[in-house]
């Protein structure tokens, strides 16, 4: 199944990814590679088989709904880039 | 062809605040009003490596709203991964309910001009809300307060069912009034813990095709609500109107300008390429936990109108107000175990005591005095201890002070004359002085008696039983 060059780039942007052109031409062989692969695995028949949404059958394992302290603001914005106060700073959202 | 030739067709997407201690997915708290990001840690931070662990009220909560919903609670569902960028959101990622929610297929009865109308509910889902950001209006930057991030959500989403910017009103308040019936949710639109988006198109009468559909976002109280699926529904009909069609967009209701407007920032980020969340198995909720729910679940707000109708025999605009809200009409119900006469009981609840709860902004949980007190109160009135007036005075009384009815009226001196003899020398004295008043009234000039009365009142500093005043004034009047 082949990708076209314009799905890799909405993809690309959806992911935050700048690619060069050379990169948008490779992306668009090797996923289009990796489709084919999950196109064989379409070509079984599942009809009886549940969907696996996931890969451990663990059951649903819940907490108690009570707090537990939380981290000091200092360590929660230790890594931010740019912080005022207590806030993380981004550049400016614009509507 | 003009508006009245178009049909609005209008589904509602409710976000609610479960009313939990800790968030959705780790132990932070989720109290309102912290300084910014003192609630986090590093599952709501989004740090690499960390697992989320659900919370098991938000699944009690989401069950008893699903079954107040009269919905199919499902034994099984699935957490998915909703894919987006934005500073507020943390992980790159909502963790939401995506293809299998828990409860699917409810319904919600409102009132309509026209009477009773089913809406149906398509789908309840548990989700974490984002953060906040803030504008800096000085810097250049926006602000990011991650304390909101992984406080629990339900998504209540409508099929589109409503018909009229009243109907969707009616069905926001009817659903608000459920949930916080339910103690799973405040309520409150302007804080946002109780938040609403509403998909509105329009299609010509008749037609069974729904046109293309506007989310609206930013309704954050009823009356912005309906003005602005109002202004959309002209809108559209004025782009069809005019030849065009109307582009499937989310647009901002601008509250300063009374219009709606695009957000073309959120045209390509519908692509949300959701998969189920690896970090968190399928939930699966027991026959027996579902049972046990539905067993738990409190009189809901209809149930309770209509009892209040049939059990009190009270009219239902009196019932309505009166079962708004729980703790009202809880204490409504243990007064009217002290007091028979329901709708005299009712009448001081919508006139005196909602005025006074209303003017201190005393919430009812403080409230000082107890039902039997209240009754007590209104079996002095009945009995002609106090007057109907000065009782209004010893409730403001009891309601500042706490004090017991009969002491109020002692400390006071509030209580009613009826004795008869004292009466009587009261309006023998009024009578005499007022010779030629008399005269008039017997000569016909019947309007002389408020005269009378007034004048005695005054004398007795308002404490004469009215009716013996009356009726002896008339005796020695000739009547």
């Amino acid at each position: 199944m082949a990708l076209t060059l314009e799905q890799v780039r909405h993809v690309a942007t959806l992911a935050r990814l700048a690619l060069t052109p050379e990169e948008e031409q490779r992306f668009t062989t090797q996923l289009s590679a990796v489709l084919d692969a999950v196109a064989q695995l379409q070509a079984l028949d599942v009809e009886a088989v549940e969907p696996t949404s996931h890969a451990t059958l663990a059951d649903s394992l819940l907490r108690e709904d009570a707090t537990r302290p939380s981290l000091p603001p200092e360590k929660s914005l230790a890594n931010a880039p740019a912080k005022s106060g207590t806030s993380f700073a981004v550049p400016k959202i614009i509507e | 062809m003009p508006v009245s030739d178009f049909q609005p067709v209008i589904g509602l997407e409710v976000h609610a605040q479960l009313l939990t201690q800790s968030k959705i997915f780790c132990g932070c708290s989720t109290a309102f009003g912290a300084e910014p990001n003192r609630n986090t840690c590093p599952v709501c931070l989004g740090m690499p490596g960390v697992l989320p662990v659900l919370n098991q009220r938000v699944v009690e909560f989401a069950v008893r709203t699903g079954l107040a919903l009269e919905c199919t609670v499902k034994k099984t569902s699935v957490w998915s991964r909703k894919n987006y960028f934005y500073p507020d959101l943390p992980k790159g990622y909502q963790i939401t309910q995506y293809d299998q929610p828990i409860c699917e297929h409810g319904r919600l009865v409102i009132d309509t001009p026209q009477g009773e109308k089913v809406i149906r509910v398509r789908r309840i889902h548990m989700e974490e809300d984002a953060g906040k950001n803030v504008h800096d209006t000085s810097g250049g930057q926006s602000l990011v307060d991650l304390n909101r991030a992984g406080v629990p959500l339900l998504e209540i989403v409508s099929e589109p069912d409503l018909r009229d910017a009243d109907e969707a009103v009616e069905y926001l308040k009817t659903l608000r009034d459920v949930l916080v019936y339910l103690g799973v949710n405040d309520g409150n639109l302007e804080e946002g813990s109780f938040r609403c988006d509403a998909n509105v198109s329009v299609m010509p009468k008749g037609s069974s095709t729904y046109g293309q559909r506007c989310e609206l976002k930013n309704l954050n109280s009823f009356r912005f609500l309906k003005q602005a699926i109002e202004y959309e529904i002209s809108r559209q009909v004025d782009v069809i109107e005019s030849g065009g069609k109307v582009d499937q967009e989310t647009r901002l209701w601008d509250v300063n300008k009374g219009v709606t407007r695009s957000m073309r920032s959120k045209e390509e980020a519908h692509d949300y390429r959701y998969f189920p969340e690896p970090d968190l198995p399928p939930l699966h909720v027991s026959d027996a936990a579902i049972d046990a729910a539905a067993k738990a679940l409190p009189e809901l707000p209809r149930a309770k109108l209509t009892r209040f109708t049939s059990q009190y025999g009270l009219p239902a605009y009196d019932a309505r107000i009166l079962t708004a809200e729980r703790p009202l009409a809880d204490f409504f119900e243990a007064c009217a175990a002290h007091y028979a006469d329901a709708k005299k009981l009712s009448n001081w609840f919508l006139g005196e005591l909602m005025r006074l709860l209303k003017e201190e902004g005393t919430p009812l949980s403080a409230l000082r005095f107890t039902p039997a007190q209240l009754a007590e109160l209104l079996g002095a009135v009945d009995k002609g201890t106090v007057s109907a007036n000065a009782g209004k005075d010893v409730l403001g009384e009891m309601f500042r002070t706490g004090k017991a009815p009969a002491d109020i009226i002692a400390e006071k001196g509030l209580a009613q004359v009826s004795d008869t003899g004292a009466i009587e020398a009261v309006v023998d004295d009024i009578l005499a002085k007022n010779a030629g008043e008399v005269e008039k009234y017997r000569a016909g000039k019947k309007q002389v008696f408020g005269f009378f009365v007034g004048q005695v009142m005054r004398a007795m500093k308002g404490k004469g039983n009215p009716a013996l005043v009356n009726e002896l004034l008339k005796k020695k009047l000739g009547d």
